[in-house]
């Protein structure tokens, strides 16, 4: 441990450092029989202990969080600071305050992104009835529609339709999926980034920080408004994953921070008050089709964003926005069951039917 | 404001259709599970609300069950969770309240008896997102979230047993993140739960059980 070879003076004013560090807003409960400093020195050893085996720097409670922000703006300033990607600083805010080493939070990113490969794909070559007995084959339709040749949206959005769909199957049929950031709104990110990949040859690298990107804004959404249908209503879960994907979607296709953001702001927008209204109460219809749209959604922003076109609202006024509508919004459009879609005489028949 | 996570907004990793009714649902029995420390030979669900009108279309009753086995939310085995229950000699019972409205939508009480003989009741509620809340345990009202490795010791409501537990933490250099105390009535049983962050040796556990009025220690690690 390195602790030891520090002598004298220095090794005194790290113990203490590494005291203020522990103790910063932490009650100290029961203090043992032993005296004070050894407790500390005892504390402080197994601290850095404890750091060195998580593979992090030992920082202070500032520096600590000198990666988190509260809001777009702040994460925009960030970005021009470090000089760095919104997916780095998102990156580094996660090492820094969950205090895990950069290879164990690659490596989780690494398995969330195994599994949205294999729901998005899966789907297309061999369909799923789900559970409530809504959805199945849709994905496979849109597949072999691009197939012949016969797309009239291209080979990336239309890619990204059946992705995004064969998500929803595999979730609605028990499947194991990445919510992204809710179950209901799982198939939008990975079907931009995973279209976008194999239409542009992009890495799995590359794809990593596509995912750290849009992890930031669903960050934001989640800490600033809500991205519960039950809340929100759809917006918040096919809306903000719209956001997230058109985003991530503008780094990984090589735009800027803000152009990421302004990207995020016009997908949230071109979905204000989209309600929530499943039929049957099932996370099966109409999410999927509502997940090929989040995904057409996102892409259009992304395009715009690239094109150098500027947004008007920035990202963090458009959230506010969609929060206040979606408390504004009547209980049965937040995920009730008791409007839209699911009053439909045709949804209710489609229920019954189930029964 | 807790820590809201990249792997909060890019998960949880779960088996579908939805993170309230199936994630949360395998969840909380999950910490059941933990809670009890021995597999399962009955368990009684009783659902709630939302959970007791749209369970099947949602599999809660098949994550309820995975989880009571030691499935996680990522369990590909959760749709087979009938069967292999069966394999397992576990006996299930399902019941529905539909009246009972003072209670969040998303709520379950678990009744569970282990193999050993062991046995308790739970109350969980799924409040969104695959985030679950513990309110209730044997029927006293408690609060904690299952995000932390947790500590639930069952005692006597007597002077010192907070102490207790602290000092016993304390001298095994575990962290508290929170905690909280819950009792039936003063002097009755009660329920000290102490979320914490690290690990939590088996020598803490065994000294904080050993001090006189402590009935009963658990440890659920996450």
């Amino acid at each position: 441990m390195i602790f030891y070879f520090l002598a004298g003076e220095a090794q005194r004013y790290m113990t203490f450092q590494l005291c203020e560090e522990t103790l910063i807003g932490r009650e100290l409960t029961a203090a043992p029989a032993t005296s004070a400093y050894q407790y500390y020195v005892l504390k402080a050893l197994v601290k850095m202990q404890v750091l060195q085996i998580r593979n992090t720097k030992n920082l202070s409670y500032k520096e600590k969080n000198k990666m988190d922000f509260k809001n777009a703006a702040e994460l925009l300033t960030l970005c021009e600071k470090e000089n760095c990607p919104i997916s780095e600083i998102m990156k580094r805010r996660e090492c820094d305050l969950a205090e895990t080493a950069m290879e164990e939070v690659e490596a989780r990113m690494r398995k969330a992104l195994a599994i949205m490969r294999k729901s998005s794909s899966e789907p297309l070559t061999s369909p799923r009835r789900s559970m409530g007995g809504l959805l199945g084959g849709e994905a496979q339709l849109v597949e072999r529609h691009r197939h012949e040749g016969k797309s009239i949206c291209g080979n990336v959005l239309s890619r990204a339709v059946a992705y995004a769909m064969g998500v929803l199957e595999v979730n609605g049929s028990m499947g194991l999926i990445v919510a992204a950031p809710t179950a209901g709104s799982s198939g939008v990110v990975p079907g931009v980034f995973l279209a976008l990949q194999k239409e542009h040859g992009c890495s799995d690298e590359e794809l990593l920080a596509a995912l750290y990107n849009s992890s930031a804004v669903g960050f934001l959404a989640m800490r600033n408004a809500s991205v519960a249908g039950a809340v929100g209503g759809c917006q918040a879960e096919v809306g903000v994953a719209s956001a997230m994907a058109a985003s991530g979607a503008v780094e990984l296709m090589g735009g800027t921070p803000a152009q990421c953001l302004d990207a995020a702001s016009t997908a949230l927008m071109n979905l204000l008050g989209l309600v929530c209204d499943p039929v049957g109460g099932l996370v099966e219809y109409p999410c999927q089709y509502r997940n090929a749209i989040g995904v057409a959604n996102a892409l259009t922003a992304a395009e715009l964003a690239l094109s150098g076109v500027k947004q008007l609202i920035p990202f963090d006024e458009m959230l506010a926005a969609m929060y206040h509508v979606g408390r504004r919004l009547a209980p049965e459009f937040k995920e009730t069951a008791m409007g839209g879609c699911a009053t439909t005489p045709t949804g209710c028949a489609a229920c019954k039917k189930r029964g | 404001m807790s820590f809201i996570s990249m792997f909060d907004v890019l998960g949880p990793n779960m088996v579908g259709p939805s993170s309230s009714h199936t994630a949360g649902a395998c969840s909380i029995a999950l910490i059941a599970r933990k809670m009890l420390g021995e597999p399962v030979r009955q368990v009684e669900f009783t659902l709630y609300g939302s959970f007791a009108k749209t369970y099947r279309g949602h599999g809660t009753d098949r994550a309820l069950l995975g989880g009571i086995m030691g499935f996680s939310t990522d369990d590909e085995r959760i749709p087979e969770a009938y069967t292999l229950a069966d394999a397992q000699g576990i006996t299930c019972h399902f019941s529905y309240n539909h009246t009972e409205t003072e209670v969040h939508p998303n709520t379950v009480d678990i009744q569970l008896t282990g193999t050993q003989g062991h046995a308790f009741s739970l109350r969980g509620e799924s409040i969104g997102g695959g985030k679950i809340r513990i309110s209730r345990i044997n029927g006293i009202a408690v609060d904690f979230s299952g995000d932390y490795n947790t500590l639930i010791v069952v005692h006597k409501d007597r002077i010192g047993m907070a102490a207790h537990i602290t000092r016993c933490l304390s001298e095994g250099m575990v962290n508290i993140a929170f905690m909280r105390l819950f009792r039936e009535a003063k002097g009755d049983k009660a329920y000290s739960i102490v979320e914490f962050d690290g690990a939590l040796s088996e020598d803490v556990q065994q000294k904080i059980k050993e001090k006189q009025d402590v009935y009963q220690v658990m440890v659920i690690r996450i």
